[in-house]
């Protein structure tokens, strides 16, 4: 089984169900819905496959490795390759898929656009996540880093709300600004690091780079991905893509694609150029700890439920930045762990918050007001989403918060404690949006909507269910995901030439095993 | 006095050249004889024809490395690989120009000098059945083209010019609507084009003044040796860049080309766009890298700041254009600024990106300029931006071709634009002009803006009442914008055997 082209399947897979989605008339909308369904349900059941398949002892980085010979002239390849931090991401994606083409069922209904084209374009965009984690080449990396646009540009501007054609602009030019940085780099690292672009040889071939070249070309990575991010202060975009985009695809946008800057971070920048790193780490880690408390003073200070979930999402990446920056396992581990935990959470706030806003019509705080009492059930799980979210012990992003937090605390005692902040303004947002949409007394014009007196459906169970027992199961045993992320961090912090403080190797290996 | 004494031709590495000048010639003959009914065709069959032809004497010849007649003409791997380019983007632009069913006559009239707005010239726009001897015009053109790659002295370069220039001055002044922008457009572009001729012309004065000949290789070895005041080999080599560099339409010396662009029959246009850029950067590769790159340390700078200008100019003022040909006019200078950064490589992959560049690069702005020229209203084409409103929701299959080739203008990858910039920046990177590379970065971001509004506006906004009618293509333009979209996209995902190419191309022989 391990034999098994897994990753190109696994990326190509999705693409063919987005030509035979949008190859359906759109007038029979009922059809493609529940085609994308299945197709990414077929999409689940290949990951959970490639899930058994690994091997978590194993002492090679990198499993699943594949090579296609695509521009020998450029000694460019159709290389794929997984170590534990992308099967845990493409895991995420795979899980999040079918939830978010669930959610999206009524999305196109109402509208005039076609629903097949929208289900073709989520599909599009499963392609191009999947693709951006499983490339091992980084010509192939960057190809999909930049066509991962097309799709969610046209989701946000065809298919959003409010002032979608700015956001999807918006949306399209910072990340294109990113790109072409990334690019300048990615041209720059061929030519000076042997004319090859895998990974794995690259990784020796940086090493004669001088160090002030490598600086460069490290900047011009991480630009790119800091926008992706986003980072303070690239994060602009954000509030208003994830403002404008219907829920289903905020929830990705948040979820899963802005965890490419990330992971791109651990991935390329650090590995590549670990002088570089070591040498950008401390702005990192200030530019971090802003994110994470600017972003959540304008979360607590949101009118637009699906803006301020946007901007609770910049604060958690503050903590994923800082943990990827202070180079020890635990830190690593923690915000590998966190961006799994994020996107189940912030996914799973981004959907309820979207149930909300398609029944009442508006994304306005202020348009409800103790919708408690009239969907007592939906409100209780916007308000198990917002505890999460603010990373409430028993769910799963306490855990790596607090891996997070005692991993660069061991290294970094003041970022740690600055950051610690973050947790108290996270509880401000998230219960005091609870407390002004769905406690206290009833807003007498919420009676007026009559979707409004429709508690949660069946589909919508089916929906926030997995989602919800996940991240309890991972709150209480992250176990299964640790086990992957651990040996892929230790790698590359060894490429980081990192070292842990001695004391806290015990800990960090009981967590890994 | 002795007699001349006739110099050796190698009339096979001739011959794609004399096959169209022939085709030219014949195809004047045919106006004469055939009557009007016949012409169209016969003259669209002759030219494609010759065209075929040429392009299978190239390929027989794709072996030859020679200098021939006199050391007038080198045919060597350049010269092969961009006549072949030539020739192919030719034969494309001649179904455009042969499209006759989008508008009744087609897009030229039959007489360029009637006054505009006079009876005479609303009968003829009306319908009256358009010029045929575009053929022969293009034709010749084409030959122009040809010698104009593989000129391997001065003079033979001067006159290929002049060749290929006069019959484009002719073909913009025949648009069938908008008769006064086309004559304005004629006339701007023959002055100027003339003006560029004359640096042309006194630059090969001086460069003979200092080296004694007007050979590449008697100049290359003057300027390693050089018996004379280098002010001559300055001042000449200047005058002469100059004279290509309008060609080229790089900065500051770009300044016709919106206005050329917008004037002149669409056809016509993306004949210019693809056609003439391979020509004049051909042209430009060949003088650089053959004659003068003894003195590369001294023009490299200098023409990298005219590539950063040239990049700037089109980028900013693309962002400014309301009207999609000036728009594209304008993307199609920062293009020649990409393409500059790929000659000022001054090595190998320089030379074999600027190659792959241009045949990529030609086939998408084909396809635009046919997009285009479909997209009408009762006065001929509706090229203000504002008419695109909401074309997606119209003709979603016209709009999402025309987005696939602004998204490969914008060099988004699965695009034959991305790699033809990953191609061009790396050689540059390879060359030492890391800082023409930032520059080309910066410009991409800004040229980005201009093509997504486009796409903002064809498929995001609300079509208004005044959106104009899609016409139906003809199977010519369907053609081109079949041709245009699968090389974009098959450059894009699969650009090795051209890589190869244009590799196993990139030796000039001396």
């Amino acid at each position: 089984m391990t034999n098994f082209p897994f990753l190109s399947v696994l990326t190509l897979l999705p693409l063919v169900g987005a030509g035979v989605v949008a190859c359906i008339p759109r007038t029979r909308a009922q059809v493609a819905k529940v085609v994308a369904l299945v197709w990414s349900l077929l999409v689940l059941g290949l990951s959970v496959f490639m899930w058994i398949a690994y091997e978590t002892g194993s002492t090679d980085r990198f499993q699943f490795h594949e090579s296609y010979t695509w521009i020998p002239s450029w000694n460019a390849n159709f290389t794929f390759a997984a170590d534990g931090i992308a099967l845990v991401m493409l895991m995420l994606i795979a899980v999040l898929f079918p939830v978010v083409i669930l959610a999206s069922w009524h999305d196109v209904d109402q509208s005039t656009r076609s629903a097949p084209a929208y289900f073709a374009l989520l599909l599009a965009f499963e392609f191009t996540m999947i693709g951006v984690f499983a490339a091992a080449d980084i010509f192939l990396f960057y190809v999909f880093f930049e066509i991962m646009l097309i799709p969610m540009y046209f989701i946000i501007g065809s298919f959003g709300s409010g002032q979608k054609q700015y956001a999807a602009v918006k949306f399209f030019l910072y990340s294109l600004v990113g790109g072409l940085f990334m690019l300048a780099s990615v041209i720059g690292l061929w030519v000076l690091g042997g004319h090859t672009f895998d990974f794995t040889e690259l990784v020796k071939g940086t090493a004669q780079i001088d160090q002030n070249t490598a600086r460069w070309l490290f900047l011009g990575f991480f630009v790119a991905f800091a926008i992706k991010a986003p980072f303070f202060p690239f994060h602009t975009w954000l509030p208003d893509s994830g403002g404008a985009a219907p829920a289903g695809a905020a929830a990705l946008l948040v979820g899963v694609m802005d965890k490419v800057g990330t992971f791109g971070i651990l991935r390329y920048c650090l590995s590549l150029f670990p002088e570089a790193s070591r040498w950008f780490a401390p702005t990192a880690m200030v530019l971090a700890v802003i994110g994470i408390l600017y972003a959540a003073l304008l979360a607590v200070g949101q009118n637009d439920l699906k803006r301020l979930v946007s901007y609770t999402s910049i604060a958690h990446f503050g903590f994923i930045g800082i943990g990827i920056f202070a180079f020890t396992t635990q830190a690593g581990t923690g915000a590998v762990l966190y961006m799994v935990n994020h996107g189940l959470a912030t996914g799973l706030l981004f959907i309820v918050v979207g149930m909300f806003v398609a029944r009442r019509g508006s994304a306005l705080v202020s348009d409800f007001g103790g919708a408690g009492k009239l969907v007592p059930v939906l409100a209780g799980v916007l308000f198990f989403a917002g505890l999460a979210s603010l990373a409430l012990p028993g769910t799963a992003p306490f855990v790596s918060e607090f891996l997070v937090l005692i991993g660069t605390f061991s290294t970094n005692k003041g970022f740690a404690v600055v950051a610690t902040l973050g947790i108290v303004l996270a509880a401000a947002y998230v219960l005091w949006m609870i407390q002004r949409t769905v406690q206290g007394t009833l807003n007498p014009a919420l009676t007026e909507v009559p979707a409004m007196s429709k508690d949660i459906t069946l589909r919508e169970k089916v929906v926030v269910a997995p989602l919800i027992a996940l991240l309890l199961v991972f709150g209480f045993y992250p176990k299964p995901i640790t086990d992957v992320i651990n040996p892929a961090v230790q790698f590359t912090l060894q490429d980081v030439g990192a070292k842990d403080p001695v004391p806290t190797v015990e800990a960090g290996g009981k967590v890994g095993g | 006095m002795e007699p001349l004494k006739l110099p050796p031709i190698d009339y096979g590495a001739l011959l794609p050249m004399l096959i169209l000048f022939g085709a030219a010639c014949l195809g004047i003959l045919l106006e004469v004889i055939l009557p009007r009914r016949a012409r169209n065709a016969a003259q669209l069959g002759l030219a494609l024809l010759a065209v075929v032809a040429a392009l299978v004497a190239v390929i027989l010849e794709r072996g030859t490395r020679t200098v021939t007649i006199g050391g007038a003409v080198a045919v060597d791997g350049p010269t092969l690989f961009l006549q072949g380019a030539i020739l192919v983007l030719g034969g494309v632009s001649l179904l455009l120009i042969g499209e006759r069913t989008i508008e009744r006559g087609g897009a030229f009239v039959s007489q360029a000098a009637v006054t505009v707005g006079s009876q005479k010239d609303v009968q003829q726009a009306g319908g009256q059945p358009g010029a045929t001897e575009v053929y022969p015009l293009t034709s010749f053109a084409l030959g122009g083209m040809l010698l104009f790659v593989s000129a391997n002295d001065l003079l033979t370069m001067f006159v290929a010019l002049e060749v290929f220039s006069l019959p484009l001055y002719l073909l913009c002044a025949l648009a069938r609507r908008r008769r006064l922008l086309s004559q304005e457009a004629a006339l701007k572009y023959f002055l100027l084009g003339s003006y560029a001729s004359a640096f042309f012309l006194f630059g090969v004065a001086f460069i003979y003044g200092f080296s004694g000949g007007i050979q590449l290789d008697v100049v290359h070895e003057a300027v390693a040796n050089p018996q004379r005041s280098s002010v001559l080999l300055y001042a000449g080599l200047g005058l002469l860049t100059i004279g290509l560099l309008f060609k080229a339409a790089l900065a500051p010396f770009h300044v016709w080309t919106p206005d050329v662009y917008q004037g002149a029959p669409t056809p016509v246009t993306a004949f210019m766009a693809a056609c003439t850029k391979v020509a004049a950067f051909g042209a430009l590769l060949r003088v650089l890298y053959v004659a003068f790159e003894g003195v590369r340390w001294d023009f490299q700078p200098i023409l990298g700041v005219i590539a950063v200008l040239t990049m700037f100019v089109g980028a900013v003022l693309a962002v400014t254009q309301t009207d999609l040909k000036r728009l594209l006019a304008y993307s199609s200078i920062a293009n020649a600024g990409y393409l500059l950064v790929g000659v000022l490589a001054l090595n190998e992959e320089g030379l074999s990106s600027t190659m792959f560049y241009l045949v990529a690069y030609g086939f998408s702005v084909l396809a635009a300029f046919a997009v285009i020229s479909l997209v009408r209203d009762a006065d001929g084409e509706a090229t203000h931006l504002s008419r695109w409103a909401g074309i997606g929701r119209k003709s979603p299959l016209l709009a999402g071709v025309f987005t696939f080739i602004l998204l490969a203008f914008a060099g988004i990858p699965v695009t034959s634009g991305f790699m033809s910039k990953f191609a061009v920046f790396g050689a540059a990177i390879e060359g030492g002009q890391t800082w023409l590379v930032i520059f080309g970065v910066i410009t991409s971001m800004l040229l980005a803006f201009p093509y997504l509004r486009v796409v903002v506006l064809m498929w995001l906004s609300e079509p208004g009442e005044t959106t104009p009618a899609v016409s139906i293509p003809g199977y010519l333009t369907s053609a081109v914008l079949g041709l245009g979209v699968l090389v974009t996209l098959a450059l894009g995902v699969a650009p090795d055997p051209l890589l190869e190419l244009t590799r196993d191309a990139a030796q000039f022989v001396r």
